[in-house]
């Protein structure tokens, strides 16, 4: 028991490892192929590679939720551009002309709603079909992509509303507001996994749905809130991204799935469930975003970025097998 | 009582239900547009889903074999890439073996980590999916490919021709349809693959080779996705680099509607085909009865639901899942 707490704090902080491995590198490497004058490790860069981690990461972490919970949702990116249509158009309606600027906090409100209804959804059907998770939100994915095509066809939407672009463009204490909202994120989505009845039960629930089962925990409740949840960041996410853009195209958030789901690994939480944490997450979406500025920096283009990221994923996978090695049942999705 | 009627009835439908649900939707556009029973549209139909429908036929034995195959997209635009690239430079006799060599080095390198090494599919595909983008760009430079002399070479044979009056990509998806429900149900490796796909333990104590047959699933995955971008690339004679992206979800969403479980072990060829084609028609059919095109979406999402929902339902005897 002792040697197993040992052995996932050495994994916990493997990704913090990672990290620093990267920034030594991409310091060092920087100083001799970089284009420009500026140090990659200047607190200015560093202080906007965080800012656009913002959006993958926050929905990132409802992720790790879903995923600690032995569920997985592919979803996520057609929420977060569905979310944006909404928020943006609701603007327009005439019914919130009289609000004035007032009318920001319910555009706000309303993607926050549609996110969560949309998780909503997604959480019943997982739980009252008892059809497997994947395959729930894969439908998901291509059924919430129609909507968002429905709303606006192929052109994108736009509203400026130069107050809500100072809003999110303000940085109270010299902190970016997305960076802000991502650590709150990460303060609440960590209380709830590790200090509520609802986290403890989660990690239960995934770790073994049977014996959760029979302990009399409700599983189906449990699985539903982290749906919500997962919506609500994703809508959270998309708020604090387009807010500030002001507009959204209907292809915006795909693949975002698989960017999310390959930083959830990389910090190493578990696809079976029952293992995750919060913090490696972190580590996992900044790893990622180290790595695509980071060569972005040293000249390499997307095309190497990709296949690095692809390869990185494949060997952690690797690795974590090596050291590891467990019974059959790891082998099935 | 009710629950056995339910199981008897469902019973039915399921073992039968896509074939039912595909009947029903067809009767259906038919009444509503006659333009929908046209030769012609029913023709075009099936071509434009073959490419669909080529790469559907490799991942259905990935998807029996317990794995999954993320990585067919990329891959699938990598090969287009590759052969149209190398048309010009060393001629079309030599560049379509060439880029079938290079396309199943990738579903080699994929089924060794999924088979040999036991990685999870899911991940590894992810991986891949990134990593053959990746090589995809770094092939092309990120520019669009184009062939210089798109009159005077015979490349579009494989996308644009007719045979018989058949278009050619309908035979090459019949054709390899009945070589591979031939491979999947009346060989041993086709036995292999369900026992691998049903009870991994138990094949293995059986005497299976588990790692081999599931590394020649993704052979045979990755031969039917060059198949794919041959067709893609001899339809167009030109591609951009992501001409393949996200068909990997729909691939797989053709599949899981044909009624192969993710778990593996059941699903079988000619399902998949019904698959794809539902898909095809429910798009087609709900263009020519006036309703918008991403509505397709919507209906798609609906019914891969309530397909696996009925599968499901049949076998537990309830419509309801008994969690709590």
């Amino acid at each position: 028991m002792q040697k197993s707490v040992l052995k996932n704090h050495a994994k916990e902080g493997a990704i913090w490892g990672f990290i620093v491995l990267e920034l030594i590198f991409f310091g060092i490497a920087g100083e001799y192929m970089s284009m420009t004058e500026t140090a990659f490790l200047a607190p200015d860069n560093m202080i906007l590679l965080l800012k656009q981690s913002a959006p993958l990461g926050i929905i990132a972490l409802g992720m790790t939720i879903v995923m600690i919970n032995g569920n997985i949702d592919l979803s996520v990116g057609a929420t977060f551009a569905l979310c944006a249509i909404v928020m943006l158009d609701s603007m327009t309606w005439p019914i919130l002309a009289p609000l004035g600027d007032w009318a920001i906090p319910f555009a706000w409100g309303l993607a926050l709603l549609t996110g969560m209804l949309m998780g909503l959804i997604n959480g019943l059907i997982v739980w009252k079909t008892g059809v497997d998770a994947f395959i729930v939100t894969l439908g998901a994915m291509l059924g919430f992509r129609g909507l968002v095509f429905m709303y606006n066809g192929e052109q994108p939407t736009f509203h400026l509303n130069w107050t809500m672009v100072d809003i999110a463009e303000s940085a109270p204490l010299g902190i970016p507001l997305p960076i802000l909202v991502f650590a709150v994120c990460i303060a609440v989505v960590w209380w709830i996994m590790n200090r509520t009845v609802h986290g403890r039960n989660a990690y239960a629930i995934g770790d073994n749905r049977e014996a959760a089962v029979n302990a009399g925990i409700k599983v189906g409740p449990h699985m539903v809130w982290n749906y919500v949840l997962i919506g609500f960041l994703a809508a959270l996410s998309s708020i604090t991204f387009y807010s500030e853009s002001g507009s959204v195209n209907p292809n915006d958030g795909m693949l975002y799935e698989l960017w999310i789901i390959t930083a959830v690994v990389l910090g190493g939480t578990k696809l079976t469930g029952g293992r995750g944490s919060i913090i490696a997450t972190v580590g996992g979406i900044l790893a990622i975003q180290l790595m695509r500025k980071g060569l972005g920096f040293i000249g390499a283009d997307t095309a190497m970025v990709n296949l690095v990221i692809g390869s990185i994923l494949i060997a952690v996978l690797y690795l974590d097998r090596q050291l590891n090695r467990k019974g059959e049942e790891e082998l099935k999705i | 009582m009710a629950d056995t009627t339910l199981k008897s009835v469902g019973g039915f439908l399921a073992r039968q239900g896509i074939l039912v649900a595909f009947a029903v939707f067809m009767i259906g556009f038919a009444l509503a547009n006659e333009r929908f029973v046209d030769i012609d549209n029913i023709l075009g139909v099936i071509r434009s889903s073959a490419i669909l429908g080529v790469m559907a036929l490799g991942v259905t034995f990935v998807v029996i074999s317990g794995n999954l195959d993320l990585s067919v997209g990329s891959m699938m635009s990598f090969s287009t890439i590759v052969v149209l690239d190398l048309h010009d430079k060393i001629g079309p006799e030599l560049a379509i073996p060439a880029m079938f060599g290079m396309t199943l080095a990738l579903g080699a390198l994929i089924g060794f980590l999924v088979g040999y090494l036991r990685l999870n599919s899911l991940i590894v595909t992810l991986g891949m999916l990134s990593a053959i983008h990746g090589l995809t760009l770094t092939y092309s430079g990120g520019k669009n490919m184009d062939i210089d002399d798109k009159q005077g070479t015979w490349f579009g044979f494989f996308g644009q021709d007719e045979v018989l009056g058949m278009p050619v990509p309908i035979l090459i998806f019949v054709l390899l349809a009945a070589v591979l429900t031939m491979l999947l149900a009346k060989t041993p490796f086709g036995r292999k693959v369900y026992a691998v796909g049903g009870n991994g333990v138990a094949a293995t104590f059986s005497g299976i080779p588990r790692a081999r047959t599931v590394f020649f699933c993704y052979i045979i995955s990755s031969f039917c996705v060059a198949t794919a971008g041959l067709i893609q690339a001899s339809r167009s004679l030109g591609s951009q680099n992501t001409v393949g992206q996200g068909l990997e979800l729909e691939v797989l969403a053709a599949v899981i509607l044909g009624g192969a479980s993710l778990l593996g072990g059941s699903g079988t060829v000619i399902k998949t085909v019904i698959g794809v084609l539902i898909l095809g028609f429910i798009q087609n059919g709900l263009l020519l009865i006036g309703l918008e095109f991403y509505f397709q979406y919507v209906v798609t999402w609906a019914i891969i639901i309530l397909a696996v929902w009925l599968d499901i339902a049949v076998k537990r005897g309830h419509l309801w899942s008994p969690i709590a």
